[in-house]
């Protein structure tokens, strides 16, 4: 039931993030629809989840989308909204088939689905002595799939230098222009 | 009795919504979103007893933790970047 109320509130914030033009509301709530998120994800015992949830949807994200509305501006621009029957009836027949594909999953904790038949027996038992990790979801991220975990922290990485280098920081670029300047100055004379 | 906090912990976090949605100024908004955090906290901790497992009271203090220093985080770049930024209006075409 509280899951029915949570999903009920986060329907109505998705649609309220669309609808609102104030950008620094639109902010907001995005925080607001990460930590109902968050809640969602702790009903659904997936914790580690729900923190990174917490702490990068309704900490970091919406930290750096104050910081772009900052750059930019406040208002969200109202172009003239034209019906496109093609884009609708794509998005519907996508959306069908993802429901449809849903169908075909094992319901929410079923002993019997593939992934606790094989899978989840092979790792509890036998993790444990060959990587010797007690933390199984660690031994998980950190050995078995330690190339693709590699893969994803230069991903970041990498994201994170592009932004710095794209924003910047005030400072470097008020020093660059005062040198541009002194520079001109000094060819002036 | 656990449930019935939860249901309470529910219906705070509709009134906090509709202040989000409503809220005129951005501050009702910025107060929205930490009664939210709030609320997330709570119910971390009582999904923990109606679940039978306390150790869910570490997790709901990590919240409040990450929360508490969300919000300060949030209103500092508020006050320096937005409010700061707004006299300056006038010289947008500075940036490159």
């Amino acid at each position: 039931m509280i899951d029915i109320v949570l999903l009920t509130f986060l329907v109505v914030v998705g649609v309220a993030i669309v609808r609102v033009r104030n950008l620094l509301a639109v902010t907001m709530l995005t925080g607001i629809y990460s930590l109902l998120v968050a809640i969602l994800f702790v009903l659904l015992d997936a914790v580690d989840v729900a923190l990174t949830e917490a702490a990068v949807g309704a900490g970091l994200l919406v930290i750096l989308m104050l910081a772009t509305i900052a750059l930019t501006t406040r208002k969200e621009k109202v172009h003239a909204a034209r019906q496109n029957a093609v884009a609708f009836v794509v998005v519907s027949v996508t959306g069908a088939a993802l429901i449809y594909a849903t169908l075909d999953m094992p319901p929410f904790g079923d002993p019997e689905a593939p992934a606790h038949v094989h899978l989840s027996p092979r790792f509890t038992q036998d993790s444990p002595e060959e990587i010797g990790i007690p933390n199984m979801v660690t031994s998980v991220l950190a050995s078995y799939r330690g190339i693709d975990t590699l893969g994803e922290a230069v991903v970041i990485f990498a994201a994170a230098v592009g932004v710095l280098l794209v924003l910047g920081t005030g400072t470097v670029r008020r020093r660059r222009r005062s040198e541009d300047d002194g520079e001109e100055a000094r060819e002036q004379p | 009795m656990f449930l019935a906090t939860a249901l309470a912990i529910l219906v705070t976090l509709a009134l906090a919504l509709t202040r989000a949605f409503l809220g005129p100024t951005i501050h009702d908004r910025i107060l929205a979103v930490n009664v939210v955090g709030t609320k997330t906290v709570l119910m971390i901790a009582v999904v923990g007893f109606i679940t039978g497992r306390p150790e869910f009271i570490d997790i709901a203090i990590v919240y409040a933790l990450l929360n508490y220093i969300g919000i300060i985080a949030v209103l500092r770049v508020f006050e320096d970047a937005s409010l700061a930024a707004e006299p300056t209006n006038g010289g947008e075409e500075e940036s490159p």
